[in-house]
């Protein structure tokens, strides 16, 4: 067992974690995270996608005992000021839900998780860009066609 | 509130989806999420071979590892069940393997420790004694051959079409559905032309992202099972069948579902957890990884023969299908899937003397059942290539020769029922004009050729069924529903909401969908086969009726105008003095049917609503390396009035690109009955840089008069014409016809080398 200290959604959190435990592990089962969704277990589908040191990982192919001292955000973190009038929603998850870029939802925290990090990088992106950016990230649902209106709608709500 | 909100037309209407702000902020509740205080976790042991007799289970390294609670085999479980045999068509499939196993991933233990990774490591630690037997995986093969999967038939009392295999001995045919109609032997012997081809589909997974997973929660004298389920009602019912409890003891709910796609029918893992939880007298969780998945359920690889006379002027006269399905080990619904898909397996044409053979066939594999299209999309994948082949082969347009062929409104299909509100001809219509059809077509140069391709299919929905809803509406004039329909990602709370805001005249935002519970949601037969919006769509129309007949004989009582949810908060402070009180509807809704005579086949009523989707494909191959690049898809469907034009929208993309990844890619590979690819690594769903260059849905403007508020099921409807569509068009671009599914890169380089006479070797 190791003790790790690390942020999570901008607060510091220790906890105690064997070798072997991933961090999708201790965000969903230590810290009760469960916004982070584990699909597939070998690193497919990208439900686990979270920003680790402001980067996009998929949180099932980092072991917990390697983000000592780092900075993690889950789906949870962002837009923490969420209240039920959904009012405070990222506008990546104002998109999301205006376009109807999800259905069963198990794959959307990942997916906009990933788009997050996407558009730090392409605030503008084209297709390509997109297609590029979120392979990584399955949808067994959609077909994604609204998935990348969603993309592009969050890249102008961002811009203006 | 707004008056000019509250008379808005809620049909029709784009209403956003209910759930989308939980969803995009990862609150939504899933089954997967949920801890109990005290659970045990279950991790199995599963059968290495494909067939044979269980020796002896060696557990005695399992129990000794620290942290095990206890090692579970079919013999506990029997101890708790004296019958332990579970299923919707046949009491065939065992909790645990009992006395043998039957394909390879066959759950024979369990072991149950507090940590999930400790049962896991303790699993690995169980070996198994076996006396093998030899095993059938071909589903040709199996119809005929000397091993029997099952010593003997034990069908289940529900469906009266299955009651005559009780008993029957040396068969491995789970179902033979037969359609005779006119002479097609006749026809074959006068025909000007006859076509005859065999076509084969593979061995798929729905793949939910969220797979199977239960709790079962032990009580003082009942039992809670939290499950993600698309049937809780037949959850219940089969559970307490199998305690010998009844129905009331027996809670089953339910959360979001992560995906479904027909996979989560029916029971699946629920008895085993139930019957966990009841021996370790401990609430008992069990999570199917993605790889387990495979091996719980999957979708028939089918071998469709299928047989055509054409008249000189290119009109079909007859047509005869032996359809042969690959149910696996055990029968789940796939008697169903082979029946219900059967009675349509000549298409979406008039075609006077037709033959069908559909046979439900145990192999060594694991099970198939329900699978998006319920079987549809096997089919439509034969006879839509076979039917391409004999417009190319006769020299006439294939658009034309459909258009020459297909059912028209008022025709009689050839099971004898009448087609009502099926806009075939429209939805072929649509599908030509929005790819220019009748224009030039670019057919690519040198090493890129292009070509284009159609198809049309046509389901039966599942019937007879049974939906109940009840609308509570409150004190404030705000409503909840109680519904079973699942809403695993169609978006059917919102549209359930927007029926009943519908017949209130309020607003669809102000309804809620309360999720499944048995406890106080009534009964529905379960959510598939895109049968909800249909049969719960009309249950939940005549709860709300009822609720609303209530709420104006209270307004009327009160003297108060009936208008809007201000009003009936009136109405119902005068009544009782204070904010106090609910009004209940109920209704329920059984749809028209009338079982298939047994020697003919035929009925005039084998389905209350016609399904009907099409798909044009542009494409291009690259004859180099067989890759293809999907240009253009259109996806045209028939769903009558769309209650919400963007879930129906959404739910056609999906289905598309849902068979699409089932035409080019998806394959589970068997070695010997092993399957060697269950994983998303090596079992290739499409991915965003998989979709077409450009993707464009159509729902037509229809009416399904039949159906609520004109509405008809549209969750299938998209896959119908994909897998054809496209390989009408790789025949349309390289003049390689393709008989088998997937179309990888390799299958079509094979066909390429094939065709210039230099074939490859195995």
């Amino acid at each position: 067992m190791s003790k790790v200290a690390l942020t999570v959604n901008g607060k510091p959190v220790e906890v105690e974690v064997e070798h072997r435990t991933l961090l999708s592990t201790v965000l969903r089962e230590a810290l009760g995270l469960t916004g982070t969704h584990i699909g597939c277990d070998t690193s497919q589908c990208g439900a686990c996608t979270v920003h680790l040191d402001g980067r996009v990982v998929k949180s099932c192919t980092v072991l917990a005992v390697q983000v000592q001292g780092q900075s993690v955000k889950t789906i949870e973190g962002l837009a923490p000021s969420f209240d039920a009038s959904g009012a405070r929603l990222h506008p990546v998850q104002q998109a999301f839900s205006e376009c109807h870029a999800l259905q069963c939802g198990f794959c959307t925290p990942g997916m906009i998780m990933a788009v997050t990090g996407l558009l730090q990088d392409h605030p503008q992106p084209d297709d390509q860009q997109i297609i590029h950016g979120l392979e990584g990230n399955l949808c067994r649902c959609t077909g994604y066609v609204n998935i990348i209106k969603a993309v592009k709608q969050a890249a102008q709500m961002m811009q203006a | 509130m707004d008056a000019k909100v509250i008379k808005e037309e809620q049909i029709g209407r784009s209403v956003p989806r209910m759930e989308g702000a939980a969803k995009v902020t990862g609150r939504a509740e899933y089954i997967h999420n949920i801890r109990l205080p005290g659970v045990l976790h279950g991790k199995m042991f599963r059968s290495r071979i494909a067939h044979g007799r269980i020796v002896s289970i060696d557990t005695s390294a399992a129990r000794a590892v620290a942290g095990v609670h206890s090692v579970v085999t079919g013999e506990d479980i029997q101890r708790l069940i004296a019958e332990p045999y579970y299923g919707p068509a046949f009491h065939d499939q065992p909790v645990l393997a009992l006395h043998k196993v039957r394909y390879v991933g066959e759950p024979v233990a369990v072991v149950l420790a507090t940590d999930p990774h400790v049962a896991e490591y303790a699993a690995g630690l169980i070996t198994a004694q076996y006396e093998e037997l030899p095993a059938v995986f071909n589903e040709v093969e199996a119809a005929t051959s000397p091993i029997h999967v099952h010593d003997e038939l034990k069908p289940a009392i529900t469906f009266p079409d299955l009651k005559h295999l009780k008993g029957k001995r040396g068969t491995n045919i789970a179902l033979d559905y037969k359609l005779r109609r006119g002479d097609v032997e006749a026809q074959f012997a006068s025909a000007a032309h006859v076509f005859e081809h065999e076509f084969h589909t593979q061995h798929i997974m729905h793949t939910p992202f969220e797979p199977f997973v239960a709790l079962a929660e032990p009580m003082d004298d009942s039992i809670t099972i939290h499950t993600s389920t698309q049937m809780p009602a037949y959850v219940r019912l089969e559970i307490a069948r199998l305690l010998g409890w009844p129905e009331n003891k027996v809670k089953v709910r339910t959360a979001w579902l992560g995906g479904g796609f027909g996979a989560k029918v029916y029971v699946k893992i629920e008895p085993m957890v139930v019957a966990l939880a009841l021996l370790a007298r401990r609430p008992v969780k069990m999570s199917l990884t993605m790889e387990e998945q495979f091996y719980v359920i999957g979708k028939h690889a089918t071998t469709f023969r299928i047989k055509s006379a054409v008249t000189a002027d290119g009109r079909i006269s007859a047509r005869k299908c032996e359809v042969f399905w690959n149910g696996g080990a055990y029968a789940d619904i796939g008697p169903r899937v082979s029946q219900k898909s059967g009675f349509t397996s000549t298409g979406p044409y008039r075609i006077e003397h037709a033959q069908i053979d559909s046979a439900e066939i145990y192999t060594n594999l694991p099970p198939a059942g329900a699978f998006r299209g319920f079987g549809i999309p096997q089919l439509v994948w034969a006879y839509e290539s076979h039917t391409d082949i004999i417009a190319r082969a006769l020299n006439i347009d294939p658009l034309e020769f459909r258009r020459r062929n297909i059912l028209r409104e008022g025709d009689e299909h050839p099971t004898g029922t009448a087609m009502r509100d099926a806009e075939f001809e429209e939805v072929l219509v649509r599908i030509s004009a929005r790819m220019g059809w009748d224009q030039p077509f670019d057919r690519g140069t040198g090493t890129k050729r292009r070509g284009r391709g159609i198809a049309i299919g046509v389901k039966a929905s599942i019937a007879p069924t049974t939906s109940f809803a009840l609308v509570n509406v409150s004190a404030d004039g705000s409503a909840v529903l109680f519904c079973n329909t699942i809403d695993m990602g169609q978006g059917s709370n919102t549209s359930m909401a927007q029926l009943v805001a519908q017949v209130l005249g309020t607003s669809s935002e102000r309804v809620r969908v309360t999720q499944a519970d048995t406890d106080v949601t009534p009964f529905d037969m379960g959510t598939l086969g895109s049968r909800s919006m249909f049969h719960m769509g009309h249950a939940v129309r005549l709860a709300a009726e009822h609720a609303r007949e209530q709420l104006e004989a209270l307004c009327a009582e009160t003297g108060i105008e009936y208008q809007d949810e201000h009003s009936i908060a009136q109405a119902f402070r005068k009544k009782f003095g204070m904010q106090a009180g609910n009004i209940f509807g109920v209704g329920h809704y059984t749809s028209r049917y009338q079982p298939a005579d047994h020697d003919t086949g035929m009925s005039k009523e084998i389905t209350p609503f016609w399904m009907i989707g099409g798909t044009g494909i542009e494409l291009e191959v690259d004859t180099e390396t067989g890759h293809v690049t999907i240009l253009r898809m259109v996806n045209v469907v028939d769903a009558g009035r769309a209650v919400n034009p963007r879930v129906v929208d959404t739910q056609i993309s999906g289905a598309a690109l849902m068979q699409m990844g089932a035409t080019l890619s998806e394959e589970m590979v068997f070695n010997e009955g092993e399957l060697t690819n269950p994983s998303l690594a090596f079992y290739k769903i499409p991915g965003m840089r998989d979709m077409p260059v450009a993707i464009e849905n159509e729902a037509l403007e229809a009416e399904t008069r039949s159906g609520p508020f004109g509405a008809k099921g549209v969750g299938e409807s998209g896959t119908f014409g994909v897998s054809p569509a496209i390989a009408n068009a790789i025949d349309d671009a390289i003049g390689v016809r393709l008989y088998s599914l997937p179309l990888t890169p390799e299958a079509i380089y094979r066909g390429i080398c094939a065709a210039r006479g230099e074939p490859l070797v195995d």
